[in-house]
């Protein structure tokens, strides 16, 4: 920028020459994000809508029994293993992930937080068969006796391990939001009287709201999607759930684990892509209300 | 600007690299041109094939083997799509399989390689000793629920099964669970557990008083588990799983163990193949606990 103006005449053409080039490039990108995404869903309809061809629709949302081996297609089990395992997640992840990203935002002081932001970073970075693996070693036995069930591999201890895998987005989303709440609102209402605990619980949280919202929902996404540790640690039985404390097979562990075997070009074929449709609308739909609410933050600001 | 030049073009990258990976063309057949062998399937045999590997490897200097595990069913895919030298089963092809693999073009030619009675195994705690073929599919199709119903403590029992990609799961549901009928009606009941490893079953089992799981009998450790005696009818005679009862056949449900290969085996795969069945190869099979092949 600052050779801008000592340029002769060639360079500014030149430069006018290039710099729509490269405009374009960007632009060209920009689009090839959207075709991957249009490329994968159409991906997605060729080999998941043949499924319903030996199934109708209604019988692979709604059936009770998944026994592809035996040309039985009931994703209801697992759509609600899925849901079940996330809802779980959320209810966890939701409340200490809000709270670390109020503390981190309002309270830490600078040094701890320094320290607390790249560790919650590094808890992002690990991978999904490691926590799996914590899950089946430390955590099953401990969900066994605790509940004196007689597995320790359901719902709940997916839940949990999920739930330490959805608190980094929630918390370094949550924490932006908070942060750009204008500093102006909390110190107005600490000059009003009110307590630092009021003033965090009664204006900045409200007014990071949207942020949150979408943080939560990216949150869900990140739960709904994982497949190594539910598939090491929930049991992946195909029954539909009546409580946390039973295992639970969830659509991305059936994914994975019946993938290898498959034939193309068979209705069990057809049916694993149809699960991933499922999953993908599923992610689509949180996604977008994850996007609408960030919009919103926009919008008003 | 720059950060999402630099993000978009590391997308392209990634893009260029997975197109190039889809364009690898599957050159496999039964004679390895690659140099490479490659051998996928039965996770029961994963050991068992990698223990053989690495003893060809060390007896061939220039031979390079790879095993891979992931279910008898991820090997048969894998020959049929023709992305393996060799799939390791733990059950026969099925005639679908075979049909499907002709349809593209291979031809799998079978080879009987070891032999392994699929035991069933119980916490040592369990104080059950024996069952009958039809006491075992009760249990698996959830008709019976608690071990007090068969003799044992009252505690709910915990199904262990091997996920669908299994050729145990596939040999376990045609013989014990219908009874030796593969299209008999019955079905693993749904809350049976679908563990992705044998390893898991044993370990589960191991710390786990109510379970009941089945694996091949190089899993088995009498330290950690029981193996649970079969017969056929409550008349008996209960048979223990061993490589004794395995290699004549009194075991009720004794299975051979094969591999797979497209044509008749040639160059590399023919000589790992003649290693494998030699006194030395199948030495390897008793050291890891499953039966050798009668001949040896």
């Amino acid at each position: 920028m600052m050779k801008a103006g000592l340029c002769n005449g060639s360079r500014k053409s030149l430069r006018r020459l290039v710099e729509p080039l490269i405009e374009k490039f960007v632009a060209l990108n920009g689009a090839l994000a959207i075709l991957f995404v249009v490329l994968i869903m159409a991906f997605l309809l060729r080999d998941g809508l043949p499924v319903f061809r030996s199934v109708s629709v209604s019988k692979f949302l709604f059936g009770r029994d998944w026994y592809p081996l035996s040309d039985q297609f009931g994703a209801l089990p697992l759509i609600l293993g899925s849901v079940a395992v996330t809802l779980g997640a959320i209810v966890i992840a939701v409340p200490i992930g809000v709270a670390a990203a109020v503390y981190l935002a309002e309270i830490a002081p600078l040094r701890v937080r320094e320290i607390l932001k790249p560790t919650v970073e590094v808890l992002a970075g690990i991978p999904s068969v490691v926590i799996g693996f914590i899950g089946m070693v430390i955590l099953a036995p401990w969900v066994k006796g605790a509940f004196d069930l007689p597995t320790g591999m359901t719902a709940l201890t997916g839940s949990i391990m999920l739930a330490f895998m959805a608190m980094p987005t929630i918390i370094s989303i949550s924490e932006d939001a908070i942060v750009a709440v204008p500093r102006d609102y909390p110190t107005g209402a600490l000059a009003l009287g009110a307590t630092s605990w009021q003033a965090i619980a009664g204006v900045t949280v409200p007014a990071a709201k949207s942020g949150i919202i979408a943080a939560v929902m990216l949150g869900i996404g990140r739960a709904i999607g994982e497949t190594m540790t539910v598939l090491m640690v929930t049991g992946n039985a195909a029954v539909i759930p009546h409580s946390l404390l039973q295992p639970v097979r969830t659509m991305t562990a059936t994914i994975a684990a019946e993938m290898g075997e498959v034939a193309q070009g068979t209705p069990h074929y057809y049916s694993l892509f149809a699960i991933g449709l499922v999953l993908f609308l599923m992610t689509f739909a949180i996604n977008l209300i994850a996007d609408l609410a960030l919009q919103k933050t926009r919008v008003r600001r | 600007m720059r950060h999402s030049i630099a993000l978009t073009s590391a997308l392209l990258l990634a893009v260029c690299v997975a197109l190039a990976g889809c364009g690898r063309p599957s050159t496999n057949n039964a004679g390895s041109k690659s140099g490479m062998i490659q051998i996928k399937g039965s996770d029961t045999m994963v050991n068992l094939g990698q223990a053989w590997a690495e003893a060809y490897m060390r007896a061939h200097s220039t031979a390079n083997v790879a095993v891979t595990g992931g279910g008898s069913g991820t090997g048969i895919a894998a020959i049929i799509q023709g992305t393996t030298d060799i799939a390791e089963c733990s059950r026969p092809m099925k005639d679908k399989e075979i049909a499907q693999a002709k349809e593209r073009g291979v031809n799998p030619v079978e080879h009987e390689v070891a032999l392994d009675a699929l035991s069933v195994i119980i916490n040592p705690a369990n104080p059950v000793g024996k069952l009958t073929i039809d006491q075992l599919s009760d249990i698996f199709t959830g008709k019976i629920t608690n071990w007090k119903q068969i003799g044992g403590a009252d505690e709910e029992i915990v199904l262990l099964s091997r996920d669908k990609n299994s050729g145990s799961h596939v040999f376990f549901l045609e013989h014990v669970v219908r009874r030796g009928n593969d299209k008999g009606p019955e079905e693993y009941v749904q809350s049976a557990l679908m563990m992705p490893s044998s390893e898991a079953i044993a370990g589960q089992v191991a710390t786990d008083k109510g379970a009941i799981g089945y694996v091949g009998l190089g899993y088995v450790d009498p330290k950690k588990h029981k193996a649970v005696a079969v017969a056929k009818t409550a008349a008996g005679p209960f048979i223990e799983p061993s490589i004794e009862t395995a290699i004549d056949h009194t075991y009720p449900i004794s299975r051979p163990l094969y591999w797979y290969t497209n044509g008749q085996p040639k160059d590399e795969v023919k000589s790992l193949l003649e290693f494998i069945l030699s006194p030395e190869g199948q030495k390897i099979v008793d050291k890891l606990g499953f039966a050798p092949m009668k001949k040896a």
